[in-house]
């Protein structure tokens, strides 16, 4: 390498785009789970048979015991927020949300794992580990995982 | 491993195509062990899937790779691509079907977006939408290592100044810098507690690695570094839930990291890191990590990752120092980030390391972390391990 090449050159750079479209299939589990979350706002577990773990997101088959979860559980829309932060900066290759706005990992009542949603509608400096959560769905529900918008501080009267 | 060859780090390497930054790293491995292209019987090569949008890299870097009319296989796996491919070299030798097998790690970050081109390995349905890029991803962790904790955004800072000055002693390392911790407190959050003096810089660059088996190992000019023992784990966990296997798996703190440390301390007769290890290489991609994982790896209690780094245990003339490089917090070529880690600990356990050799040492660790959390293992050693000539 010459440490000065750019005194003495200059390199040409191409741009370039890669755009490909894709058709994913959300498969029957997923698509049950996203029909829930559309049709009747209602968040779905699977159970293992073997380790009795309720996961959510669903499962077809447990990761660990590698058997089929075939049973649905019926989830709160209420949880716990294991853990967090917020996006400071924006970022629109990956979001269209102006920051700020929360990350979040969530566990929902009744289901044994998390999962990752977005955070809003909390004060500055409110947000704690362990601290009660709910799900804000969308108006428009298309069949998404952002059919749930975000989730808040929950307003529950403990 | 009997040859070293890495490519200077910086930000941009614009004078040099993706082909000829390998070319670089590969001719002064090449030339490290008095080889020539060949003399190398096959070739296993990795970096970052669509950080430089070329799908097939094994076929198209093979004018630069060395692998011209050779076996030649790519493997890539994420954030461990590099020791990966350490692993992939090893067991091509290991495995008695070749003799002299040449690893190569690389990326030119310069060339896209690196967490646009990151997401492309989460979930459409379940990930992307939410997905908050790999700087939101660690912060979720560091959040939750301080709510746990107690460890303060200082004590992580400590990390940040440590590696970033030993950085100074290594000519190829792309942040060399004298910091405080005040000045990494003052730099801008990017997701909180995570600030972008906390965070690895992203890298162009590149490394190669001559493995040799035992029975040529003499051969070369330089004396070998040893493979001790290798362990590696990766589980998956829908981005978000890096505690899913804290429950299925009976409340550890970082699963693979603990699985995988498990099965290699006890293979190499690990019973105390600190005392044992002469230096660690380690892949700390932001400064949280310099605590959290050294509990994970067993150098201290969960929670003593702070008291550990303040006693100055892992400093250079410590105890075990840890990234006498500078480390991925000063140089994130990722593609060639963990093989950096175990070329490192080749040229510490060769005492080729110059100024930045520590003094003496014979048994060193390298590890490469990835994605969602995931972990490879690697134990170096000066002398050829008992095992390895049946």
């Amino acid at each position: 390498m010459t440490e000065d090449w750019r005194d003495s050159q200059e390199i040409l750079v191409m741009d370039g785009r890669i755009k490909v479209p894709y058709a994913w299939s959300a498969g029957e589990v997923g698509t049950t789970y996203l029909e829930s979350l559309r049709d009747a706002e209602r968040f779905l577990g699977t159970r293992c048979p073997v380790c009795g773990i309720v996961y959510h997101l669903p499962r077809m088959h447990c990761p660990d015991c590698f058997e089929a979860c075939p049973e649905w559980v019926e989830l709160e829309s209420t949880g716990t927020l294991v853990t967090w932060t917020i996006a400071r900066r924006p970022h629109p290759a990956l979001s269209p949300l102006a920051p700020p706005f929360g990350f979040g990992v969530i566990r929902l009542d009744g289901a044994d794992t998390g999962f990752l949603h977005l955070l809003y509608g909390f004060g500055v400096g409110s947000l704690r580990s362990g601290m009660r959560v709910e799900a804000v769905f969308a108006r428009e529900r298309t069949g998404s995982i952002l059919d749930v918008s975000h989730f808040r501080p929950s307003r529950e009267v403990v | 491993m009997v040859g070293v060859g890495m490519t200077v780090q910086r930000s941009s390497r614009r004078d040099v195509t993706g082909v000829e930054l390998i070319n670089e790293a590969v001719r002064a491995a090449l030339s490290d062990a008095a080889m020539t292209r060949k003399d190398i019987d096959a070739v296993v090569i990795g970096n970052m899937d669509h950080f430089e949008g070329i799908n097939y890299v094994d076929t198209w870097s093979v004018d630069g790779s060395g692998a011209l009319g050779k076996p030649v296989m790519k493997m890539t796996t994420g954030g461990t691509t590099g020791t990966t491919v350490a692993m992939g070299a090893y067991y091509h030798v290991a495995s008695g079907m070749f003799d002299r097998v040449l690893a190569i790690g690389w990326e030119k970050n310069s060339e896209s977006d690196t967490t646009g081109a990151i997401i492309t390995a989460f979930d459409p349905f379940w990930d992307r939408p939410t997905f908050g890029g790999a700087v939101a991803g660690l912060a979720l962790e560091a959040t939750q290592y301080m709510a746990e904790t107690g460890a303060s955004e200082e004590d992580a800072a400590y990390v940040a100044v440590r590696d970033r000055k030993n950085a100074l002693n290594n000519p190829y390392a792309h942040l060399r810098m004298e910091l405080t911790i005040q000045a990494i407190m003052e730099t801008p959050y990017l997701a909180w507690p995570v600030k972008l003096g906390d965070m690895c810089p992203r890298t162009d660059g590149a490394c190669a690695l001559v493995f040799a088996s035992e029975d040529v190992a003499d051969d070369f000019p330089n004396p070998p570094a040893w493979v001790r023992g290798l362990a590696d784990r990766h589980l998956w966990a829908y981005t978000s839930d890096p505690y899913v296997n804290q429950k299925v798996k009976g409340g550890t703190w970082f699963p693979a990291m603990e699985m995988a440390t498990r099965e290699l301390y006890d293979r190499v007769g690990i019973t105390d890191p600190l005392e044992q290890f002469d230096v660690a290489e380690l892949y700390l991609p932001y400064s949280f990590a310099g605590l959290r994982y050294m509990e994970s790896l067993g150098f201290c209690e969960r929670g003593g990752g702070p008291e550990l780094v303040r006693s100055g245990a892992t400093d250079m003339g410590g105890k075990c120092p840890v990234n006498p490089s500078g480390g991925v917090l000063s140089s994130n070529a990722i593609g060639a980030t963990g093989l950096l880690r175990v070329a490192e600990a080749a040229l510490q356990m060769q005492g080729r390391a110059g100024d930045r050799q520590v003094q003496g040492a014979s048994l060193a660790l390298a590890t490469g972390f990835g994605g969602c959390y995931w972990s490879d293992e690697i134990v170096l050693g000066s002398e050829m391990p008992d095992v390895g000539r049946g």
